[in-house]
């Protein structure tokens, strides 16, 4: 095999979201002379990028002074906030928690907000390559990260070489960025590599699903703001639902449910469904079309989970090191913020890592964190103990002498029978679409069939023998893309697994109750091809 | 030899379209664009016979607006060795693209022509015909195979009775079918090396093509919904349900 080509960079940063964008563009701001690229895995900037989103402007006001004389495509004011209390037929106004007080912040749509920054990087001197899939990381002889290895293209699903195979190549630089979103496969492996979780609780996570609607005409109020808890999860399961009022008659809506639930049986996907179909979602979107929709997972472990976010050659940024604000449900600003502080934090060190762990923890970053971090953790309690909770800590901002633990999504699992199912009080859906394989093409992902299967499952004799019994399959009924499915044939019970359909949301690496499925990059550019999300 | 490709830009094949609410067309803002697939297969087939040592120089062209340079540096970054922008704000219907490759060819003087059968957006299939008789020199369409020798084309097309192969003497048209070849991928270096490759900018009015166009869109639609289906319990109610619809 002929040598593998290199290029060189002082930095690569993997992922271009909020994070590794505003992080390339502060560091050509302040050091024009650096190299910096950008690897992304969707075949467009923004196409596999999905949130509510509402965000706070104030960190994007210091990295683009003037953004609000040329706003990203979709950029709707904030006007009302509501939140409710949902029951199966109706539901009650509460007040508006403080951190969800969204007077001055903006809607937008986060993907089409990349696409909008990329450009604006790129006119500064960043290469921003999207297509192509950092698969790997590569390390120096002393063990420090030496950058990543992209990969390779045009691998048959056995491994053989298809014809227009070309291998991927090396980018070696000086410090990478991994900006990687909510559990990257880079990270996870680094973060077992260097322990940078030794001194930090599990992480922590949720699975929001999105759905951006046209509806008819006259029902929209753009900038109203609507969150709800309460129906169609029970008081044990962490759930709740976002709607948000964009301009042009498009409604974004979504559900997230927290991935400690206990439920073998519970599935994220009916859940969000379900609560489409609640009286005072259902008529909002009746005759209205599906434009896109997709899911991820949201990182929500907070202060006590937050990894050390240095090594050696590379550190770790916005989702992917865990930044987000759970009671604000909000994550783009934290990631801007830590994205500008590591661009600062390095060109003030001669693109040293050392010690940018210490300076994002003595940022506002931190400190937002820790001032809501037994918020998230009062709700393994339920419902009711997780508000009174968030009630007291949002009251004494914080300030408790406490710390609530947390502990590992896949741990929480319960096995079947033990415990009393909670009862689902679904009624019968009429919005669309049908079901999951219905839904996916909404998210319009594309892998090519005859690749590797990105979803490694490292022993598949356990599915239809020890989960079957233990947890029932719970990846039949987690997964939002309908990935995972027992087919019973000649040759027997197995697991299939459509990888075809994933859209990348990496819930399956998450919670799957015996930690052996492991989500890795695909061919460069396959995947969901979010729309406006 | 030089290659002259066409390298139309189009809504990706991955998007869901969605038509306008006032059916004045489909939605383009914010949608991912990329190079119209016949068009990489037309592409790589340039590329192939400039490996091949038949082709000296391989050149792209895309009509459209001043954005459209990001898409030739594709088609760069693919391996063409420069790339003609001919900058236009308004859509460009068939008869008109023809016209305007004319002039480049009457400028360029490319042994070969290659493009796309057809473009997935409008679907036309007019413009590598139309090409061809104003230009005056022998089409072969649809091509599945392509061989160059002795200053000829022999091309290999799918018909509905099996292959057909003919004959066309150069310089000629050829457009591509989806079986031509398979499109290689771009390497990162290969995109690094495609920012100092030239493009040719070329405002369209100064070509001094007729841009009269002959069709006239009244509306566009999306396909009308299934309607809701009925569920029978079993094979008795089916029977006499279709039986009341006289399908039976």
């Amino acid at each position: 095999m002929s040598e593998r080509e290199t290029m060189e960079y002082d930095v690569v940063v993997v992922g271009a979201g909020p994070a590794g964008l505003s992080f390339a563009i502060r560091l050509k701001q302040l050091q024009p002379d650096t190299s910096v690229c950008v690897i992304e895995k969707a075949s467009t900037i923004g196409a596999q990028i999905l949130s509510g989103a509402v965000i706070e402007p104030q960190p994007l006001d210091a990295l683009l002074p003037g953004w609000r004389d040329h706003p990203p495509p979709i950029c709707v004011p904030a006007a009302d906030d509501e939140f409710w209390l949902l029951s199966k037929t109706g539901g009650r106004k509460l007040p508006v928690p403080p951190g969800m007080n969204n007077h001055g912040n903006f809607i937008v749509s986060l993907g089409a907000m990349c696409a909008w920054l990329a450009p604006q990087a790129e006119a500064l001197g960043v290469d921003v390559f999207p297509g192509f899939a950092a698969a790997d990381t590569i390390y120096n002889e002393d063990g420090s990260v030496a950058g990543v290895r992209i990969g390779d293209m045009g691998v048959a699903k056995d491994g053989s070489h298809k014809s227009g195979y070309t291998q991927g190549i090396d980018i070696r630089a000086k410090v990478t960025v991994l900006a990687e979103g909510a559990r990257g496969s880079l990270t996870k492996q680094l973060i077992k590599r260097f322990r940078l979780d030794a001194d930090s609780d599990p992480q922590g996570y949720s699975i929001g699903i999105k759905e951006l609607w046209q509806v008819p005409a006259g029902r929209v109020t753009p900038g109203k703001i609507v969150h709800s808890v309460g129906w169609p999860a029970d008081s044990r399961t962490y759930g709740g639902s976002f709607l948000y009022h964009l301009d042009g008659d498009r409604i974004a809506l979504g559900y997230v449910s927290g991935l400690d639930y206990t439920d073998p049986n519970y599935q994220p996907w009916e859940a969000f469904q379900q609560w489409k179909n609640h009286p005072m979602v259902k008529p909002l979107l009746e005759g209205g079309s599906i434009l896109s929709g997709g899911a991820r997972a949201i990182v929500t472990g907070g202060y006590q989970s937050l990894p050390k976010v240095e090594m050696p050659g590379a550190l770790l940024i916005g989702d992917t090191a865990g930044l987000l604000n759970v009671p604000k449900i909000k994550g783009t600003h934290q990631a801007i913020r830590s994205g500008m502080l590591a661009a600062e934090h390095l060109v003030a060190h001669d693109l040293k890592p050392a010690g940018f762990d210490a300076k994002l923890r003595g940022s506002e970053v931190m400190a937002e964190l820790k001032k809501v971090r037994n918020i998230k953790p009062g709700f393994k309690k339920g419902l009711w103990f997780g508000m009174v909770n968030a009630a007291w800590e949002t009251a004494v901002g914080g300030a408790s002498p406490w710390t609530l633990k947390n502990k590992a999504d896949w741990s929480m699992l319960h096995k079947l029978g033990q415990q009393e199912e909670p009862k689902r009080d679904y009624v019968q859906r009429e919005l669309p679409p049908r079901d999951r394989l219905a839904a996916v093409y909404f998210a319009a992902t594309e892998h090519d069939e005859d690749q590797p299967v990105h979803l490694q499952i490292a022993d598949t004799s356990v599915c239809v023998t020890k989960c079957a019994e233990e947890y029932g399959n719970p990846c039949t009924r987690f997964c939002p893309a309908n990935v995972y499915e027992i087919v019973d044939d000649e040759a027997g019970k197995r697991l299939q697994i459509n990888a075809a359909n994933c859209v990348h949301c990496k819930t399956c690496d998450i919670k799957d109750p015996y930690q052996i499925i492991n989500w890795v990059t695909p061919e460069g550019g396959s995947g969901p091809n979010y729309q406006n999300l | 030899m030089k290659i002259l490709v066409g390298y139309k830009r189009v809504v990706d094949y991955n998007v869901r379209i969605q038509v306008k609410p006032d059916g004045t067309g489909v939605v383009t803002d914010g949608v991912k664009l990329s190079a119209n697939p016949f068009d990489d297969i037309a592409l790589e087939e340039a590329l192939r016979l400039r490996e091949k040592g038949i082709a000296t120089e391989v050149v792209v062209v895309g009509i459209g607006p001043a954005d459209l340079t990001a898409h030739l540096r594709n088609g760069l970054a693919m391996g063409a060795n420069r790339a003609i922008h001919v900058v236009t704000s308004e859509a460009v219907q068939p008869l008109t693209a023809a016209r305007t490759f004319l002039k480049l060819v009457e400028k360029e003087q490319p042994g070969l022509v290659l493009m796309g059968k057809q473009a997935i957006d409008d679907d036309a299939n007019q413009t590598g015909q139309m090409l061809a008789a104003l230009w005056d020199r022998p089409q072969a369409t649809f091509a599945s195979k392509l061989e160059i020798a002795d200053g000829k084309a022999t091309v290999t097309r799918e018909v509905d009775a099996g292959l057909e192969v003919i004959e066309a003497e150069l310089p000629a048209v050829v457009t591509t079918d989806l079986r031509l070849n398979e499109p290689r991928f771009i390497k990162l270096p290969d995109i690094m090396k495609a920012k100092s490759k030239p493009i040719d900018t070329i405002e369209f009015a100064s070509l001094g093509v007729e841009a009269h166009d002959h069709l006239t869109t009244t509306r566009y639609a999306a396909p009308a919904k299934r309607s809701k289906g009925v569920m029978v319990k079993d094979a008795a109610e089916l029977v006499a349900a279709l039986k009341q619809k006289g399908l039976l």
